[in-house]
This record gives structure tokens, sequence and C-alpha cells, in this order.
């Protein structure tokens, strides 16, 4: 169990490792020369060239990729170039938006795809079915923002039911911080239901074929039981896997979320550094997103072992 | 039927012959035993063939130039001028839809062929190549672990807007998936008795790899990829939308969306119109995608 643990925990470095490799090449590659920008207009070649020397940005490719590590490590993200603030201090700013974003979308995903998964394979074939996995496939089909403007519209402008747009922090009160991310929050969550409910679905057809499903039957146990009980739980491994794969996409359509309701989120920052082409600014944001998901990643896969009692590497 | 047939001993009756309860199969033919039998597939085939002709024929099937800019007539309702309306600038919106159904279709399948080749190209090294799986996948696994609208999002950030940009930023962003699955196919196939009797026989092994592996990814392969695409159309779009994919001077439905997020509250059909087009063409490969994967693995029907 421990051993387990300790070699799932070490397997993420290698991962995490080549994912700060690219992040950081993103970077070195990046046009624009970082010491002329510094020097200014009147500065001559020499000038430039002791503020490369300066900056260490004339030492090799690995050796700056290692300083960048260790600084890294020390919970330095470098300073954007267009305000001079910290990066850790920029994303601090915009990160309670966006987790209680995605927080609030994975939550209501599940509540909501698993059931559908699991009432949809219970009645498989029936009209109940086709209509959930129609829908499934339409969520697929339907990009995030397009969703949070079909909701937004019907749901904010016509009946006037919901805010519009914006974001009230959870210091003003959970009903109104609540209330602002209902809209966005089922605009993420789509196309995240969508996946989790197919496989859910999927999962549990194969499960209630097999012959505990049928001896539960047989000893007279009601239907709630055998669903949620006996097969729910043995379809959990695959469902949970989704679940964490699924995070990707929340992390994704978050950033576009975030600008079709106007939450000052980390959405926001991205698209700001894009525009102004802040590069430590969009390394900062991706390497703490990756991070982020290779670590969900690996709860999910920490989590198996309280699932299913047989996986033992 | 029932008539006594002769020479029947005493006391035997011959039984009626059996009532044709179940009409005897019969293979439908042509076309339409072809829509009888994979009816998501031809459902997606007809509609994604309806966006490809509107594609090809954008410009005569349009009212105007879709960059023409007319001031005097901004931010029309749809009329018969104009069908969809006018954006901020007095362009004509069905116009624009017309012709970004030019570049989604061009980046869908552009980057559905070019992340299935490499990935193909990587999951047959990989797969076979043991010395090289490890490295190869981590680095998979690695590129896998950005998220992939991030991922594309910082490609884009590096490079100039383009469609050539976009096109190789999403391949990037979603080869290592189909690298994955070929890599699994393979390994799996390695250790069927057709391979094994192949290397028994002393075939060769870039002819074990061409004649025996590689016309057994083809099924999972096709599929793949038709999900890549609409995957790929998806991303153009939220890439353009947030100003971060195709140049804004070309329509491309995002770019539509993109020009009338402003105005959306007062004037919605800027977006809709290219959202549904959007929409209707992604389901359409996502239908094509489904419909395949049932006719070429039978035992998944029913299953996902």
């Amino acid at each position: 169990m421990l051993g387990y643990i300790v070699r799932r925990v070490l397997a993420t470095i290698p991962v995490m490792a080549f994912v700060a490799l690219f992040v950081f090449s993103l970077l070195y590659i990046a046009p624009g020369d970082p010491a002329v920008v510094i020097a200014g207009d009147q500065a001559s070649i020499e000038d430039i060239e002791r503020i490369r020397t300066g900056l260490g940005l004339d030492r090799p490719f690995l050796v700056r990729f290692a300083e960048w590590t260790m600084q890294v490590a020390r919970g330095d993200l470098g300073k954007s170039m267009f305000t001079n603030l910290p990066v850790t201090e920029l994303i601090g700013q915009r990160l309670e938006p966006t987790l209680s974003l995605m927080v609030v979308t994975l939550i209501l995903a599940v509540i909501v795809a698993v059931p559908i998964g699991v009432i949809a394979a219970w009645r498989a074939g029936s009209w109940l079915d086709r209509g959930f996995m129609a829908f499934a496939v339409a969520g697929f089909s339907v990009p995030v923002f397009v969703v949070g403007y079909v909701l937004a519209y019907v749901f904010a402008l016509e009946l006037d039911w919901l805010p519009v747009q914006g974001y009230t922090p959870i210091s003003r009160g959970l009903w109104p911080w609540f209330e602002n991310l209902i809209l966005p929050a089922v605009a993420l969550g789509f196309v995240y239901i969508a996946l989790i409910a197919r496989i859910t679905r999927a999962t549990m057809l194969e499960v209630l074929s097999q012959d505990y499903v049928r001896t539960a039957r047989a000893k007279g146990l009601g239907e709630n039981a055998i669903l949620f009980l006996h097969a729910l739980k043995n379809a959990a491994v695959p469902i949970v896997t989704v679940i964490g794969i699924g995070v990707a996409l929340l992390i994704g359509g978050a950033v576009v979320t975030e600008s079709v309701f106007a939450i000052p989120g980390l959405g926001r920052l991205t698209i700001d550094a894009i525009v102004r082409r802040d590069y430590p600014v969009i390394q900062g944001i991706v390497l703490m997103f990756s991070f982020v998901y290779v670590l969900v990643n690996l709860a999910v896969d920490l989590v198996y072992t309280l699932l299913d009692p047989r996986i033992r590497y | 039927m029932n008539e006594q047939a002769p020479h029947t001993p005493a006391g035997f009756a011959i039984a009626p012959a059996l009532p044709d309860i179940i009409p005897p199969l019969r293979e439908r033919r042509g076309v339409r035993g072809f829509v009888w039998r994979h009816p998501t597939l031809s459902i997606g085939l007809a509609l994604l063939v309806i966006m490809l002709l509107i594609a090809i024929f954008a410009p005569w099937l349009g009212t105007t130039d879709p960059t023409a800019l007319a001031p005097a007539k901004r931010t029309r309702e749809p009329s018969a001028e104009f069908w969809f309306g006018s954006d901020a600038y007095g362009r004509d919106v069905y116009s624009r839809v017309l012709f970004g159904a030019r570049i989604s279709l061009l980046v869908g399948f552009s980057v559905a062929i070019l992340a299935s080749l490499s990935g193909l190209l990587i999951g047959l090294v990989s797969g076979y190549v043991r010395k090289l799986d490890g490295v190869v996948m981590r680095c998979m696994d690695g590129v896998m672990s950005v998220p992939p609208i991030l991922l594309a999002i910082a490609l884009m950030a590096l490079t100039r807007a383009s469609v050539e940009n976009v096109i190789m930023a999403i391949t990037i962003a979603e080869f290592p998936r189909v690298a994955r699955l070929v890599r699994g196919v393979v390994l799996s196939l390695r250790e069927q008795p057709f391979v094994e009797a192949a290397i028994a026989s002393g075939t060769s092994t870039p002819r074990i790899i061409l004649a025996h592996i590689l016309p057994n990814t083809v099924a999972p392969l096709s599929v793949q990829a038709t999900y890549i695409c609409g995957s790929a159309m998806i991303i153009e779009s939220i890439l353009s939308f947030i100003g971060a994919g195709t140049p804004p001077i070309i329509p491309s439905w995002g770019n539509i969306m993109a020009d009338g997020r402003t105005l959306w509250q007062v004037k919605p059909y800027i977006i809709f119109f290219p959202a549904i087009f959007l929409s209707v063409t992604v389901l359409a490969v996502n239908l094509l995608g489904d419909g395949l994967r049932d006719a070429l693995d039978p035992r998944m029907v029913k299953r996902l």
C-alpha cells in the first residue's frame, strides 16, 4: 500500500519535469529580447550586452533551466513584463473566482452526471436512455461559450432569474457568491456532465450484467441498493478516472467561461497576458494549471486503492 | 396448408406448416440499406457533406462580400437584406457565417489528418521499439498533462496569428492522445497469434508493421480522428473567440462571435448564428465518429 503510494508519487516527477522543461522553453523561444526591452530606446549595444550578462541571459539553456527550476521550487515565478508585479501575486489575486467556479462545477457535474449515467444504464434502450445519450452527444458538440451565452440570454436577460455577469467574493455571503456562479458552472459543466454520464453508463452496463448483480436481485435486494451500493461501487474506478481526466476540460473551459460571464479570475488574467504578450504570466499560469492537473490525477490514482482493494501494484 | 396429405397412416396427422412469424432476412442493399443499418453515421455524414458544400460554394451562396464594411448599416436585425443581420461594422453576418465554414472545416480536417499521422508514427515506434517506449511515453504524458486548450493558447501566444499556426498549435495539443491509442493497439497486437506466426516464419519487422500491425490500427484511428476533428473545431473557435486564434480579419465562426461579444445583450443574433453552425458541424463530426465506432466494432454497439 505505502509502496504503491510512494512509487506513484515518484512517477509524477518525470512528468512534472517534462512540463517544467516545456513551459521554460516556451519563454526561452518567445519572440522579443527582454534585455532590449529593459534597456530602453536610448541604450547602446554595449548597454544591452551588459544587461544581458547581468540578467544571466547569455548563459546556456540548461544552466538557465536549472536556475529557473530552483526559482520555481522556491515559489518564485518571475515578474510580469507589463505590471512588474510578481506572477505569484497576480495569480494569487485571481485565484478565488477561478477556484470557486471550478469546484462548484465539479460538484454540480458529479451530482448530475452520475445519476444520469446510472439511470440510463438501468433503463438501457429506453427513451429516457436515448434522451440522456442524445444530450451527451450534444454536450460534446456545443462549445462552452455558446452554452454560456444561451444560458445567460434565457435565464438572465429574458427570465431575469439570475445575474447576467460578474462575480461576488465568498466573503460577501454564500448566496450572492453562489448566485453568480450558477450559470457559469452549468455552462462549464455541460461537456463535463456529458463525459461523466457517458462513462458511467458504459461501466454500469458492464457491471449490471455481472453474476453478483443477478444474485443480489435473486435474494430480493431493492433496485436502489443494487444500483447504488453494489453496482456503482464496482463501476467507480473508470468513473473517477474520467472525473480526473476531465479536469483538463474544466481548466481550459474556465478561461473561456470567465470571459463570457465577466468573472475576474485566472482566465481573464490569461487573456490579458496573451493580448499584451506577457510571457512570464502565461508561463506561470500554464505551469500552475498543469501541476494542478497532474496532482489531481495523482490523487485519482491514490483514490483507486480505496475504491478497489484489488489494486496493488 | 391444412389439406390432408396423402398416404398418411391412420391416427397420424401432419403438423401444419409454421406460419411466417419472422419475415425472411432480406438484406437491404444500396444507399437506403446503408442508411438503415448505420443511421448515426449517415446523419453525421449527410450534415457534414452539407457543411462542406456550404464551405465550397460560399462565394456563390453569400449575398455580399463577407469583409465588405457598410458603416451606415451597422447592427441591423435579420432582414431581407441581411439574412442573419449585420455586425458592428455593417458586415453581413450571413455571408460571414458561410465563409466561416471554410476555416472551421479546414482546421478540423487538417488537425485530424496531421495529428493522426504524427500520432500513428510515434505510436508505432513506441509500441514496437521497446527501448524507446519509456522515454517517448513519458514525453507524451508530459504534453498531455498540459490541458489542451491551455497548451494551444500558450503556443499561439508565441507565434503570430495565422490559420497555419492555429492548425499546428491544436495538432501539438492533440497528437499525444493518438500516439497513446496506437501504442496500446500495437502492444495488444504484438501478442496476437498471427503476429507471432509472422515473426516465427521470419517476416521482416518493417513488413510485420506494414502488413500486420498497420491495417489493424485503421479502425480505432479513424474513429479517434473524427473526435479530434470535432475537438479541433471547438478549440479553433475558442482561440479565435478569446483573440488568440485565426487573424481577426478572416471570418471564422470564432471571430464572428468575438465581434459580437460586446453587443451580445442587445444583438444576440451576431453570436447565435455562427454558434448554431459551429454546433451543428461539430455534432455532425461527432455523430460520424459514433457511427464509425459502432460500424467498425460491432461488439461496442449499445455500450457507449
